[in-house]
């Protein structure tokens, strides 16, 4: 493709990415909030589209968008938070702290960034530019280029996870079952 | 064509403007996975120029992070369950 329709596609995406982050943090309603956090994540996939990480697009959306998403969801549902919903921005003098400590943090990004600029940091879309990547891509496939060091380097890494997964599971289970008679445990005995 | 890390740099210092700003436990969380998706989008920027370790990282970052929602919005149910609100204003037993 064009460098210059690429750029516009990423320049598209981005600003959604941006205004619907915007939307996850101004939202009215929690609801509404999950919603912009989707096409937050969206348009993120999108953009790793153009940076040559079909596999992480597709994970993305299927995982974060999909899976993570929905759970969310679930939860406020269950919660029942979608309508008796009150303004719960903090006050302005806090908000006004929360908007220096952030500024702050955004400062020392945007300085970093130019110092990275300044050591002729030069990062490319695909099809811009020759990456390293580029090769690989050609020689394993979009998949392969990230299963191959998975399953051989980082495959340690990789089984943990596993047991990682494993042990998430069962500490959300045994935080959010309801009280069983005579075992001691879960919400109602905290009361 | 820096302006992906950019992008990284707007999202997370927006994430990080919701957790402070917020009071609901479940969308100060929501802003924390914006947290993490911004520096995903950094870290898939950067393995364009410097292999795929990069894409490796963020597959193990999402993962942690699906463990991560599961686990937090267990604790957000039975705090709900304690307390019901989620406000977090309202979570001031450990204060001193």
């Amino acid at each position: 493709m064009d460098v210059t329709i690429l750029n516009l596609v990423f320049y598209a995406l981005a600003v959604v990415a941006i205004g619907s982050a915007l939307g996850v943090v101004f939202g009215r309603s929690p609801v509404a909030s999950l919603l912009f956090m989707v096409s937050t994540l969206g348009s993120v996939a999108g953009i790793y589209v153009l940076l040559e990480a079909h596999f992480l697009a597709a994970i993305q959306v299927m995982v974060y968008a999909g899976a993570i998403m929905v759970l969310f969801l679930f939860v406020i549902m269950l919660l029942n938070l979608g309508h008796d919903y009150q303004q719960d921005l903090r006050g302005w003098a806090f908000s006004l702290l929360a908007l220096g400590v952030s500024g702050g943090i955004g400062g020392l990004l945007v300085q970093r960034f130019f110092d990275l600029e300044a050591a002729g940091l030069s990062l490319g879309l695909a099809g811009v530019g020759a990456s390293e990547l580029d090769a690989s891509i050609q020689e394993l496939g979009a998949l392969g280029v990230i299963a191959e060091p998975l399953y051989t380097t980082y495959v340690v890494p990789f089984e943990i996870t596993g047991i990682l997964l494993l042990v998430a599971i069962v500490g959300a289970l045994v935080l959010a079952k309801r009280n069983v008679e005579g075992s001691g445990r879960g919400g109602e005995d905290l009361q | 064509m820096n302006a992906v890390l950019a992008l990284s740099a707007v999202l997370f210092v927006i994430g990080t403007l919701g957790v402070l700003v917020r009071r609901n436990a479940i969308i100060i969380f929501l802003c924390i996975e914006l947290q993490l998706n911004a520096v995903n989008l950094a870290l898939v920027a950067f393995s364009r120029a410097h292999g795929i370790e990069g894409q490796i990282f963020v597959f193990f970052s999402m993962t942690v992070a699906a463990a991560e929602a599961a686990v937090g919005l267990a604790i957000i149910i039975s705090i709900f369950r304690h307390y019901e609100t989620v406000d977090v204003s309202s979570f001031n037993l450990l204060k001193w």
